[in-house]
């Protein structure tokens, strides 16, 4: 038969199913296979908190959605072109992001009588057979039934497993589609199950089926082709914001000379750290599964003491749990790194969504004056880079540090032109050895010029010494109730953290002039989506600049100046207005905020909306 | 614990006292109890440097800032999970957890379990004092029923713990009790302490004499404490009284108290092994009040001791294995992963 070949700028597409139909898997295979034809992409995992919820039902919808292109992606998309739907719950969730006259792609098993009655439809409606998908382009396909026919030879398997390889068959559908090449995923299914013959190729045979049907039906009569995107020259690899974090620890160590020390306990979606770093033992990476979120940073803390670099991983509400071991540390004056991976709150709320609501509880949330500083990441690749520079500012400043990423971030993955061990700067940590000449007494609490104390482990002859929570002398550390010592060393402890802003990068405008009508400042997952709309604004000749901020505290020195070359500031955020209250209280600007707290991101189009109205 | 000996310099109590002013009230159990570690700390052939005394908030939690070694007061119950981190990370140090009886069974319970059941190889001192001194006397949970204290004006109605039950429950490795008043036990039970490799978990009755004076006096003083404190001694019949007049046997699974003479001889008597796991439950049973009729003494000593891998070392061995097969990690090697694609 004839296909016509056609040439495509960027497609964004959506595979949606049940929980356990392998959305995900099928979303990551189909985006290494786009990576590594030098495409760029943006991805933007979305699934249900519970493991398996009820089969077939809106609650039990996972989607995947991609965006790739042969331009520059920031984002993985508004709206997409094409949905794939196992089942007619995922039809009904999904519709409303699918763009007018967009494909939908459908397993027809999935919209018998059952599953429309658990998707909530009317008796008798079945939105594929009624005509209301007009002005969409429609393809149906029965995946469970051709799924089966391609595995009917391989009796060792049941229906049950023959039923789930679908998944496999609409990969290889779409690949056909997008005129790709199968290797990556049978190089993946290969590794996955090697040593079990008969469903490596019972899968493999389904992803060819796949393929074949859309070479050999004349479903669609058009395959496209996204050419490769005109990237910076040199190597690049997909990467997760997790795993991206995972390097980054392991970067800072190799480069510190710092064994890293993980205490954490697994909560979602923050864990993937957990069990990456795990897998890292090579590099002398010791990672404790403790207790409780209290054990995981109180552990992580008595590592640090003794001359690790201490770590824990976690998000919102183990953040919470965290927060008097974490004034203990800001006490001790001693390395550690605190990561959040926030997510929808407040209490246990929405687990598997994104959001950035823990800026305040970062911010503020311990007793006492407790200053802590703050790095957050704008995109997954970003993670290595941010957790790099928090863990350099915790070992050089002595002092516990936050590293805020998101559930977005976390699971979102992109291309990343990865760096050479050599390129990264060396972290210079230098423990004490012994007393100085002159010294008759270590004294745990006299300051460099950072106003760092010494880092002195058990171990080190002549510097036996004790360090606790109550309130201490400045310089020997001895507890002190003084009452000039403590308003001087709350005073010193803030100090302390404004000054790092001495050793950070200025701020950068990462689009538009220095001056202008409208700055819009941004932090961590918004990225992508404010870059883009700014992007766009900009190409409409609106005078609209954007800041991203990485370090929250202490803000890079020349941001206030940054500020006052704007008539008006827009703070987009995933909360309810959090960063946009910390830049009024520290530069007395009318901050507008823009709000979105329904556990996705925010889109560009809305932006461009909101933003397009004040400039 | 156990820990490899270095010969130090020859060391002796005083190396080990602090220029800080000891702060605990006049007739506190504390002092005898810092006296004794002080003492024994020289003998133990550890180089000072390596010793690391972490505690929590307490009363007793003040310990690490009267011995001269590194020291942490870290937070209420969370001692033992930051020595869990530190002895993880440095196992060649010598890590010893000074707690009380509210930090490690009630604040922090959940980690002293965790630590006993992962067998990390450190010490921990329980200053059992059956009361909340520092908030200045609430019940704790070692406080009898119907005790009455500031919180509970009409008497206690929480059943207490049984610290060295709950240490068996963990599986603990090693579970000993002493009290402040008989220093030389005391000292002795450190020392074995120290000698075990794995938990060491060590209950010390330590008098309150402000908030719950006299709680042990029946154990501690002399002219109670042969009838009513039975001094457990590896592979010796369980004898106690005024006279070594009186013994345990056991009836079934049950103990009982006899009079050695007539009837019985000390050949019918428990003979103590503190490597019998099964004899070790009844024996950490014995806790009756001691106010009850034909109740039993209560025991000290070392009640059990076995041998299990530490948490530290397994960790460490997985980390050589890892190295052995997989070689050292690279890098480079990592950042670049499976896939790379190149553009020009």
């Amino acid at each position: 038969m004839n296909t016509n070949e056609q040439v495509l700028q960027e497609v964004v597409i959506k595979f949606a199913g049940d929980s356990g139909d392998g959305m995900q898997l099928t979303g990551q295979q189909f985006t290494n296979n786009t990576a590594l034809l030098g495409i760029d992409l943006a991805t933007f995992p979305d699934f249900p908190a519970e493991i398996r919820a009820p089969i077939g039902t809106m609650a039990g919808v996972s989607g995947f959605q991609l965006h790739f292109s042969s331009n520059k992606v920031y984002t993985p998309g508004d709206s997409c072109d094409v949905l794939v739907a196992m089942n007619a719950a995922a039809l009904k969730a999904n519709l409303k992001g699918l763009k007018k006259g967009g494909k939908i792609i459908v397993n027809t098993d999935g919209f018998d009588s059952k599953n429309l009655r658990l998707a909530n439809y009317p008796d008798g409606v079945n939105p594929i057979e009624n005509g209301s998908l007009e002005g969409y382009e429609v393809t149906k396909i029965d995946v469970t039934k051709l799924t089966r026919e391609a595995l009917k030879d391989i009796a060792e398997l049941g229906t049950k497993e023959r039923d789930r390889a679908k998944n496999m068959f609409v990969l290889g559908y779409i690949y056909w589609m997008y005129n790709r090449d199968l290797k990556s995923t049978k190089d993946f299914l290969q590794e996955k199950f090697g040593k079990k013959e008969v469903i490596l190729q019972s899968n493999i045979k389904v992803l060819q089926a796949g393929y074949n049907y859309g070479d050999t039906t004349e479903t669609f009569t058009t395959r496209y082709t996204v050419e490769k995107a005109k990237l910076p020259a040199g190597k690049y690899r997909s990467i997760m914001g997790n795993q991206a974090v995972t390097m980054g620890l392991i970067a800072a160590s190799e480069k510190s000379g710092l064994p890293i020390f993980l205490g954490s306990y697994p909560i979602t979606p923050a864990s993937d750290i957990l069990h990456d770093l795990s897998k890292h033992k090579a590099f002398g990476v010791k990672t404790f599964q403790a207790e409780d979120e209290i054990a995981a940073i109180t552990s992580a803390i008595g590592a640090s003491y003794g001359g690790s670099l201490g770590v824990t991983t976690t998000s919102g509400p183990g953040m919470t749990l965290k927060a008097e071991a974490m004034g203990l540390a800001v006490m001790l004056e001693i390395p550690l790194l605190i990561i959040n991976i926030q997510r929808g709150g407040p209490s246990t709320g929405l687990p598997t969504k994104t959001e950035q609501s823990d800026l305040m509880q970062a911010y503020y949330g311990r007793n006492g004056e407790c200053p802590m500083p703050i790095v957050s990441a704008s995109t997954p690749s970003d993670c290595f880079e941010a957790v790099y520079e928090a863990c350099r500012i915790s070992v050089q400043h002595m002092t516990p540090v936050i590293f805020l990423s998101d559930g977005y971030i976390a699971n979102g993955a992109e291309p990343w032109k990865f760096p050479q061990s050599a390129d990264l700067k060396p972290i210079d940590v230098k423990f004490k050895k012994g007393l100085d000449e002159g010294e008759e007494k270590y004294l745990p609490y006299k300051r460099d010029e950072k106003l760092a104390r010494p880092w002195a482990v058990p171990g080190t002859p002549g510097l036996e010494h004790r360090i606790g929570g109550l309130e201490k002398q400045d310089i020997t550390g001895n507890i002190s109730y003084d009452t000039d010592n403590h308003q001087h060393m709350v005073k010193t402890r803030q100090a302390k953290v404004d000054k790092i802003a001495d050793y950070i990068p200025l701020q950068t405008i990462d689009s538009g002039a220095a001056t202008g009508k409208v700055l819009v400042i941004g932090w961590g997952s918004t990225y992508g989506s404010i870059k883009s709309a700014v992007l766009d604004l900009q190409a409409e000749g609106k005078s609209v600049s954007h800041v991203h901020l990485r370090h929250i505290r202490p803000f890079p020195r020349n941001l206030g100046d940054i500020i006052k070359n704007f008539d008006k500031v827009i703070i987009p955020e995933i909360n309810n207005g959090q960063l946009v209250k910390i830049i009024r209280d520290h530069y007395f600007v009318d901050a507008i905020p823009y709000n979105k707290i329904m556990g996705i991101p925010i889109t560009k189009t809305e932006l461009v909306d909101f933003i397009g109205k004040m400039c | 614990m156990s820990t490899s000996t270095i010969a130090p310099q020859t060391l002796t109590a005083k190396d080990f006292v602090t220029d800080q002013e000891v702060r605990w009230c006049p007739g506190c159990g504390d002092y005898s109890i810092l006296a004794q570690v002080q003492k024994v700390m020289p003998t133990l052939n550890i180089p000072k440097e390596n010793i690391v005394i972490i505690s929590g908030i307490g009363c007793s939690s003040r310990f690490p800032y009267y011995m001269n070694t590194y020291g942490m007061h870290s937070i209420h119950g969370r001692a033992t999970a930051v020595a869990s981190g530190l002895k993880a990370s440095r196992p060649e140090l010598s890590v010893w957890i000074v707690s009380g009886d509210g930090d490690s069974l009630s604040i922090g319970g959940n980690h002293t379990i965790h630590l006993l059941r992962r067998n990390f190889d450190v010490n921990m001192l329980v200053f059992n004092n059956q009361i909340y001194g520092l908030t200045k006397g609430q019940y704790s949970p070692t406080s009898e029923e119907k005790k009455v204290t500031k919180s509970t004006p009409y008497g206690s109605i929480d059943h207490p713990f049984n610290p060295l039950a709950l240490a068996m429950g963990a599986d603990a490795t090693f579970i000993a009790r002493s009290m402040d008043r008989d220093v030389k036990h005391l000292q002795q039970i450190l020392i074995r302490a120290n000698q075990h490799k794995g938990s060491s978990f060590v209950e010390i009755y330590q008098n309150c004499n402000i908030f719950n004076d006299g709680a042990f006096e029946v154990f501690t003083e002399k002219s109670s404490k042969a009838d009513e404190a039975l001094f457990l001694e590896q592979g010796k019949p369980l004898v106690f009284g005024a006279t070594q007049n009186k013994g345990i046997k056991l009836d079934g699974f049950k103990p009982i108290v006899v009079e050695i003479g007539d009837k019985y001889s000390i050949d019918d008597l428990w003979i103590h092994d503190e490597a019998d796991f099964y004899k070790a439950q009844i024996l950490v049973r014995m806790f009756d009040n001691p106010q009850n009729a034909d109740h039993l003494p209560r025991p000290f000593g070392v009640f059990y001791q076995t041998e299990r891998a530490c948490y530290e070392d397994v960790m460490a061995m997985q980390i050589e294995e890892v190295i052995t097969t997989k070689g050292k990690g690279d890098l480079d090697k990592l950042l670049r992963g499976r896939e790379v694609w190149e553009i020009a």
